[in-house]
């Protein structure tokens, strides 16, 4: 194009796209501002929001799904086997509860808050909650301890387990080392009288 | 002078301090407002809300913002010169604030009444490049260097067409002492020299078009005098973190933001003054005296400090090559134009 | 100079040039920048190590690797597959959705998974949306790039009501695991449709305010026409795909020339730059590809909403991902290019090797090429409009 044409054009489009733009952002002064204050405002988060998570210990068969299926490996899960002669109740969902679990912690710091962990517990007792205002001042703070034993009922536990299976052990040498009984005649098939 | 004539206090070397030293306070308070305008004006055309915690819809936030600089560590570079790095700002600063020598307040005070009196502004401000070019130098930081030269390189290109504006308005007002110029366009709105000055209506309907021309090349020139959006590539953060202030932190940074929002000001109060009809009010010889002068000129002067915020939150900002070919073809060519063609239409 | 990473071995310095004028001789050289990794511009820890001649640009080098976080290794320790999607979310933390649905698609072609069809349309919509956020963040850092910082803001102000559809779906607003091996996480909730629609209302006069404000802003034009020039062919060289390839002319979209998902079900175009406003190529035409990219996402949603069936999103979820032994090699279309994930299966239930193909990194390769013969206000317009994550160039 001719040049003297252009920049009499390039001054007409420089002016008539600044002026629509000044428009814009003149309107926009008198928009009601689309932010809210935040301490004083707090907005509600949805049902399936995904933040620090919880673990309800009264349904916590401790199966260690949870452990296993975390990406970061956040989750440290030490359980110690019941005798039969404990009953450590059933959960809300019917599951009967066959383990102790001395430990359960979660490092909150470690957590991807991907949701893995929530899928396969089966008595769905690890949930994601919405709180999201957790900030400690010490990193320590930030592994939940989740377990409700005190080092008492863990040394108890221990020690039941310890002893049961000495008596099992017991029993199973004293098996061994008794007198086999004459093996019975295999049974005779009936006279067919 | 009038001022203390007014004030029924005798002339001698203490009252004339005192009086000087006004239009630092002026500038220290404006400062305090064009910050909080600034913040709050960019926050709502952002659709958001600035600052509500620090006072009422946080009125007190300039204060927090000025203390948090005063309370800074003084950090110099290792391999800066230390002279020329600190001596930077204040000539900055003093550049400026002797540009406001000569800005007509109100009827009754005027810093220094000198027959030559936007003249000399020019002159002074034109000083604010020596000391970017000083602060630029003295960081020891290639970028800040960058920034420098290209603020340097900018500020001399745009002082041409600011003269050339000038020199439309005086020529229609004959007299380069701004009290003077203030004076002629006193009698109302249909007085000023944007819409023509007080001429003979032939006259003035001739001028209209280049008067009203220059008055909007001027306000261009007068933003890329201040170094603000879309003329900031010195001190472009996207590319330079923050040109020749990079290395400046505490006190020192804040000289050099006080300089600039000062010369916002000036600048501004230049162009009022030729142009905008000074301290004189719109409606005649109704809400005139002293005190309203100050108001008129403080509200219309507040008033393109407005407009240069509302303009820098729009728009982005220009390279370096493209500023300079707006200053020198485009901008230079229309006021030879305008010059050519007010000085004919005043000789006819 | 940098010790630690010598400049390429095809670089020539150059002699210094010798001015003579009046009898005495004036040396220039050439000075060495570095746009450290912290930087108000560069999108992240990138470092550019610039050699400038005066303002003109001799050569830029990128040094990466600051993000650097061991994706493909983690992946190898991984007890099954579902396990590397929140790792793979992480790659290109901006388009999370797309990262998922490349890696699902991957397992689910080696297993040889049919998904549900709600699943498809699903993953479409999830995709769509993620596409419109990703180039939300990128053309509103652009302005920025260029000066004007409210497009951010109005930018970041229509992205909260995509966080929002997001979040009520899967719970998360950036990081979501939400597209698995063979099916999603969670059903949409009651009344996405709904908002989706309204979202996709809204959306379409904020794209005109944007382009009013920003893209055909004359300023803005003379900041990025006839810069940084990228001739279709030599796009083609360097293996850049997504806007930057379309944006040289190169008329190639994944989503229709090797088509996954549902995407041949829906009616759109796909947005090629012409040089509208100076040549063919140029950053202005890459901002634009992606502007419009914009607007067919918002088609393509609104007529996955129209068309979604019925079924159950997690019935081909397999119990046990165990792909038979074998390697497998998908790509698909990003915001940001083609992203590619090449996955080696011993057999067992863990990868024996995954490796993901960013676009962002190899379209960073392209930056030596274009940006020599720009001035430094260039650079910062060339780098914005290559769009780089840093966190899939280093991965």
């Amino acid at each position: 194009m001719n040049p003297v044409r252009t920049y009499f054009r390039n001054i007409w489009l420089a002016l008539s796209s600044i002026a629509i733009g000044m428009r814009i952002t003149f309107k926009h002064l008198f928009v009601r501002s689309v932010t809210v204050q935040y301490p004083d405002v707090k907005l509600k988060l949805p049902p399936r929001a995904r933040n620090r998570l919880y673990v309800n210990m009264d349904d916590c068969i401790g199966c260690d799904q949870c452990a296993m299926a975390c990406p970061v490996d956040c989750i440290t899960i030490e359980t110690i086997k019941s005798t039969p002669d404990q009953d450590l109740g059933v959960t809300s969902t019917g599951h009967k509860k066959r383990l102790h679990v001395p430990q359960f912690d979660i490092d909150i710091a470690k957590c991807c808050y991907c949701g893995l962990c929530v899928y396969p517990c089966p008595t769905e007792c690890i949930v994601m909650t919405d709180v999201y205002e957790f900030s400690e001042f010490d990193r320590k703070n930030l592994i939940y301890n989740y377990s409700v034993m005190t080092p008492a009922d863990i040394e108890e536990a221990r020690a039941k387990l310890k002893k049961a299976e000495e008596e099992a052990a017991a029993k199973k040498a004293a098996a061994a080392a008794a007198p086999k009984p004459a093996p019975t005649p295999p049974p005779t098939p009936l006279d067919p009288k | 002078m009038e001022l203390l004539q007014l004030l029924g206090l005798e002339t001698n070397l203490l009252t004339i301090i005192i009086v000087s030293a006004l239009p630092l306070v002026f500038i220290l308070l404006y400062a305090l407002v064009t910050l909080y305008l600034e913040m709050k004006v960019s926050a709502h055309i952002q659709d958001r809300v600035a600052y509500m915690r620090t006072g009422w819809h946080g009125v007190l936030q300039p204060f927090a913002d000025i203390l948090k600089l005063l309370q800074k560590e003084d950090t110099v570079p290792t391999a800066a010169d230390r002279f020329l790095f600190k001596l930077a700002p204040f000539i900055v600063f003093a550049a400026t604030y002797a540009g406001f020598a000569v800005i007509p307040f109100s009827s009754v005070y005027i810093g220094s009444n000198i027959n030559l009196g936007v003249f000399f502004m020019i002159a002074a401000s034109s000083l604010v490049v020596i000391g970017i070019l000083m602060g630029g130098w003295a960081s020891n930081n290639k970028w800040s260097i960058f920034g420098a030269f290209r603020s340097a390189a900018q500020m001399i290109s745009y002082e041409i067409p600011i003269a050339l504006g000038v020199l439309i308005a005086v020529m229609i007002t004959e007299s380069l002492n701004l009290q003077e110029v203030t004076q002629f366009q006193s009698g109302g709105i249909q007085n000023w020299v944007v819409f023509g000055g007080p001429l003979p209506l032939t006259q003035k309907l001739l001028l209209l078009p280049f008067t009203i021309l220059t008055f909007f090349i001027l306000f261009i020139a007068s933003i890329a005098e201040v170094n603000r959006t879309p003329f900031d590539l010195a001190e472009a953060e996207s590319e330079l973190v923050q040109g020749f202030n990079t290395e400046y932190s505490g006190m020192r940074f804040a000289m050099f933001y006080l300089a600039e929002y000062a010369n916002m000001f000036l600048v501004s109060a230049v162009v009022v003054s030729l142009f905008l009809g000074g301290w004189s009010s719109p409606f005649g010889t109704a809400l005139s005296g002293p005190l309203w002068d100050l108001f008129w000129f403080v509200a219309k002067g507040m008033f393109l400090v407005f407009m240069q915020i509302w303009i820098r939150w729009t728009l982005p900002r220009l390279r370096v090559d493209q500023l300079m070919y707006t200053s020198w073809k485009v901008l230079i060519p229309f006021l030879f134009l305008c010059v050519f063609a007010v000085g004919l239409i005043l000789v006819l | 100079m940098d010790q630690s990473r010598p400049l390429p071995t095809n670089y020539v310095t150059q002699p210094d040039r010798v001015i003579t004028s009046r009898g005495k001789t004036v040396r220039t050289e050439e000075m060495i920048i570095n746009m450290g990794p912290q930087h108000p511009s560069t999108h992240g820890v990138l470092r550019l190590e610039i050699v400038v001649d005066g303002e003109i640009i001799v050569d830029a080098i990128p040094h990466i690797g600051y993000l650097h976080r061991c994706f493909e290794k983690h992946a190898e320790h991984m007890t099954n597959y579902q396990q590397v999607i929140p790792y793979a979310d992480r790659m290109d933390y901006v388009a999370s959705m797309n990262n998922d649905h490349a890696f699902a698609l991957a397992v689910e072609r080696m297993m040889k998974i049919e998904v549900p069809e709600r699943v498809e349309y699903i993953r479409v919509i999830m995709a769509e949306l993620q596409r419109i956020a990703s180039h939300l963040v990128a053309l509103g850092t652009y302005g920025i790039d260029a000066g004007a910082f409210t497009p951010f803001l109005y930018c970041f102000r229509d992205r909260e009501k995509i966080l929002d559809l997001f979040e009520i779906t899967c719970g998360a607003r950036l990081l979501y695991n939400y597209i698995w091996v063979g099916g999603l996480s969670h059903d949409l909730p009651a009344g996405f449709v709904e908002q989706a629609k309204e979202f996709c209302a809204y959306f379409k006069p904020k794209i005109k305010e944007f382009n009013d404000l920003l893209t055909y802003n004359e300023i803005f034009i003379k900041r990025t026409a006839n810069v940084g020039v990228l001739p279709g062919d030599v796009a083609i060289n360097y293996a850049c795909s997504g806007p930057m390839l379309r944006g040289s002319g190169v008329n190639w979209d994944l989503r229709r020339d090797d088509p996954y998902a549902v995407y041949d079900k829906f009616d759109w175009e796909v947005q090629v730059g012409k040089g509208e406003v100076g040549t063919v190529g140029d950053c202005w035409d890459r901002h634009i590809v992606r502007v419009r990219e914009m607007e067919q996402s918002v088609k393509i949603i609104e007529q996955a909403l129209a068309g979604i069936p019925e079924g159950n999103v997690q019935s081909a979820v397999p119990k046990r991902i165990r792909p038979e032994a074998g390697e497998i090699y998908i790509r698909t279309e990003t915001p940001r290019g083609e992203l590619g994930f090449f996955i080696m299966s011993d057999g067992s239930g863990s990868p024996y090797r995954v490796k993901a193909r960013g676009p962002a990194f190899v379209n960073l390769s392209v930056l030596p090429e274009i940006a020599r013969g720009a001035m430094i206000a260039d650079l910062t317009m060339i780098v914005g409009s290559v769009d780089i994550v840093l966190g899939e160039v280093d991965r």
